[in-house]
């Protein structure tokens, strides 16, 4: 057990470090996500450019799809080091963490040599179009359909809290092609051009005040059969795959940590309060225990392991602690704590922003719920729930 | 970085797993609860003593087995899976560490082979009321090589031939080890929720003392070893932890209510979850600890106290809602949970309660940020 780096290691930590810096900024206290600001997706794909240039965009890809061919150690520390600039990734997170590897397990060699290097370059950005309104934790319900004409599918329905769908040239789309079998049998997946006539993007305003996520309509919208992936009917077998890189997928820390609240505290004088330190304690235990579990997984990666359903705790873990470190940094801040403006409240209003935003994450990517169970079933061997659409074609039960 | 432990260890670990799950199970535990006579059971004893493992981080040069500090960790965690009824973390991981970190040349030649080879039993005598240790409230006097006072509960007080003692002297409190078997020691059992870890009041008048590691630097050194037993305390309530998971999860797949198994209903199902959450969060943290301790990294006093945090949280949970899934059989007598419920509250408060050691973390991270 060694929790330091071998010399490759600290080799690697140090290239690394100096290419960051050679092109970013560090981070500054209080500024703990660069999102929102107007020229943000510029300045993101501007760095995608420069991290692919430099052979620091995923890590882990082979050197043929543009990748480092490296070690998931060197994810991590790249992970690591990156989390300690002001980095702009949130734009290419879902693309290439779990859309494009979705395309490269399924794709054609046509397709990976059409989509994977524009996406590394952060010339094209990808979302992912699985859920729907009467969908969500239950997607496989879903009843967007593609019906076949000739070399061609004809799709119509809507997706709805498609992140990133407004600014988006790419998605992988998952669609009813079957409504006389059982729900996750009738499903195919496939790629979808956004840009293209008759797709139709809305964005939400969401209840963090952002409009970060969006409602897609498609209205007779025609995609040729070559750009399926995988049969027609595999569809849920393909998503499996693109959820299952979501685990895979090594994600920095999503807003304030114990660490934040803890300089907050100190320079509020309240630090000294008993029932404050207590809770930190639970903050930076549940923390380490999270960090370190990816750790452990990503050890058992490095043997060649493959990661297990048991990744899920991960955001049930840090989705509620995040939640529950910025109810405290606001009632900490007592009445003034209310304040959003950012020349006003403490940190730029940073506990703030994150108290809107984490009810989004414990959502996102599946419930607390789904994330629990997951883990009865999958990993302690529960039995599933009562599933009474099970044995039913989707056109029975609707 | 490795994050996890080496072949040898998950072979030692397996050994260990297997010979304790023979030769150490309830039924050995329940020898002990079921009689007041005794202390613990001499049979799982003589075994482990045989077996060396006792000396498994002692070095050596004194008679001990030289493994490790992480090979004694995989050890501590399978002994506290198995709810073992024997002294051994007073001796390994008080007595032995103690001495390895304070004693001098002659204390350690003298004194460790005798614990790595079972003659001698150690323990440590700190608590002399409720609330936590603290500076100045210790009672217990030292003067001129002999102490007077009473120390209470002390955990295998009654079995131990040797204690470490927290005293006041002259220049404030120091640690001094006792032989116990001597005039001027009485002991009586003291009754605690876990029958099957004795305990006893050590009364002390006027019985000789040798210095461990200089006068004065009692409450300092008692952290030294207090953050060293942390981590082996926490391996030993993840093995607990884990233990409660895995009988609640058997159970609610077998117990049928309402025509299906209790483990189909999500109230369960999310209550193992979270229990499986908190253990993994546990399990982080204790290697992390683990890696702390034998490497003596500087990070040993938060790591050892996020390690106990985490783990005495996991184990309260588990052991509490252990006994919920078993409905009214997980209350009785003659099931095995609150075997569990007492020892996950023994291990929790000995060496610090929980509280105590989320100040010290808190305090580490503060010294850390200043
Ligand atoms: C910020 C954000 C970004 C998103 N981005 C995307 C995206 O890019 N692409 C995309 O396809 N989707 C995206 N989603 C959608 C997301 O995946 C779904 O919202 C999520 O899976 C939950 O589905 P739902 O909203 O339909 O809730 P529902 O499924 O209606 O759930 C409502 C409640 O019921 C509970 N529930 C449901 N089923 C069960 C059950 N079996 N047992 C116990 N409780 C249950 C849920 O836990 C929840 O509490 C995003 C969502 C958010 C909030």
């Amino acid at each position: 057990m060694d929790f330091n780096d071998t010399a490759e290691e600290a080799e690697f930590r140090a290239e690394a470090n100096a290419f960051l810096s050679q092109h970013l900024k560090p981070k500054t206290p209080g500024a703990l996500r660069s999102g929102g600001r107007e020229d943000f997706l510029e300045r993101a794909k501007a760095w995608q450019k420069t991290k692919a240039e430099g052979g620091f965009a995923q890590i882990t890809w082979p050197k043929e799809m543009g990748g480092r061919g490296g070690t998931v150690m060197q994810q991590v520390i790249w992970g690591q080091e990156e989390a300690k600039f002001d980095a702009p990734t949130g734009p290419f997170a879902i693309g290439l963490g779990m859309c494009v590897p979705t395309v490269i397990a399924f794709g054609s060699d046509e397709h990976k040599k059409r989509y994977v290097q524009k996406a590394l370059m952060g010339e094209e950005i990808w979302c992912q179009l699985f859920s729907e309104p009467a969908a969500g934790s239950d997607v496989a319900g879903l009843k967007t359909k593609a019906v076949k004409d000739g070399d061609e599918w004809v799709i119509n329905g809507q997706k709805v809290w498609t992140s990133g769908a407004h600014y988006s040239d790419y998605g992988i789309l998952l669609v009813r092609t079957d409504p006389n079998v059982p729900k996750h049998k009738g499903l195919t997946m496939f790629i979808v051009d956004m840009k293209q006539k008759g797709v139709d993007v809305r964005p939400i305003h969401q209840a963090s005040g952002g409009k970060e996520f969006n409602e897609v309509y498609f209205t007779d919208v025609r995609i040729p059969d070559s750009d399926r992936l995988g049969e027609p009917g595999m569809g849920w077998k393909v998503a499996l795959v693109t959820l299952m890189n979501e685990r895979l997928a090594v994600g920095g820390s999503p807003g304030p940590d114990w660490k934040e609240i803890m300089d907050y505290a100190r320079s509020a004088g309240t630090l000294s309060d008993q029932a404050f330190r207590a809770k930190l304690a639970d903050w930076y235990v549940a923390a380490q225990g999270y960090k370190l579990t990816k750790f452990r997984t990503q050890t058992a990666l490095s043997r060649g392991e493959t990661p297990g359903p048991e990744n899920a705790i991960g955001k049930i873990i840090n989705a509620n602690h995040l939640q529950d470190i910025c109810n405290s940094a606001i009632e900490m801040q007592d009445h003034f704590g209310l304040i959003v403006d950012k020349d006003e409240a403490p940190s730029d209003a940073i506990f703030q922003e994150s108290f809107m935003w984490a009810p989004g994450l414990r959502i996102a990517g599946g419930t607390d719920e789904i994330l629990k169970n997951i883990i009865a079933e999958r990993v302690l061997g529960l039995p599933q729930d009562v599933r009474v659409d099970k044995d039913k074609t989707f056109a029975e039960m609707n | 970085m490795n994050f996890d432990f080496s072949d040898d260890q998950k072979f030692l670990r397996d050994e260990a797993r297997k010979f304790l799950e023979a030769q150490c199970t309830t039924a050995h535990v329940r020898e002990v609860l079921d009689d007041d006579s005794k202390s613990h059971n001499e049979g799982v004893w003589k075994q482990i003593v045989e077996m060396g493992w006792l000396g498994a981080a002692i070095p050596e040069e004194y008679g001990g087995l030289g493994l490790g500090m992480l090979e004694l960790c995989v050890i501590a965690e399978e002994l506290g899976r198995a709810l073992a009824p024997v002294p051994f973390g007073s001796s390994a991981y008080f007595f032995a560490e103690a001495l390895k970190i304070a004693g001098s040349e002659d204390q350690k030649s003298q004194l460790l082979p005798k614990v790595a080879d079972g003659s001698l039993i150690g323990c440590i005598a700190v608590s002399e009321g409720p609330g936590e240790i603290k500076a100045g409230n210790i009672a217990t006097r030292l003067k001129d090589g002999s102490i007077t006072g009473k120390k209470i509960p002390v955990t295998d007080g009654d079995i131990a031939t040797h204690a470490i003692v927290l005293v006041k002297d002259g220049s404030g409190e120091s640690l001094v080890i006792v032989d116990l078997n001597q005039n001027g020691v009485s002991r009586e059992p003291v009754k605690t929720l876990e029958p099957t870890r004795s305990h006893a009041t050590i009364s002390f008048d006027g019985a000789s003392a040798e210095l461990l590691g200089e006068a004065g630097n009692g409450m300092a050194l008692l952290d030294q070893i207090n953050d060293r037993a942390a981590v082996l305390i926490a391996f030993e309530q993840l093995g607990g932890a884990s233990r409660c998971l895995e009988m609640a999860n058997a159970y609610a797949k077998e117990r049928v209510a309402f025509g299906r198994a209790i483990g189909g209903n999500q109230a369960i199902k999310h209550k193992l979850a979270d229990m499986y959450v908190k253990n993994e969060v546990a399990r982080s943290n204790a290697y992390y600890g683990a890696w702390a301790l034998s490497s003596d990294a500087a990070e040993l006093p938060e790591a050892a106290a996020a390690a106990r945090v985490a783990a005495s949280e996991a184990y309260w949970f588990a052991s509490k809602e252990n006994i919920q899934t078993h409905g009214g059989m997980g209350f009785t007598w003659e099931v095995d949970c609150h075997l569990f419920y007492r020892r996950a509250k023994l291990l929790a408060v000995q060496a610090g309660s929980p509280a105590v050691w989320k100040e010290k973390l808190v305090s580490a991270l503060e010294a850390k940020n200043d």
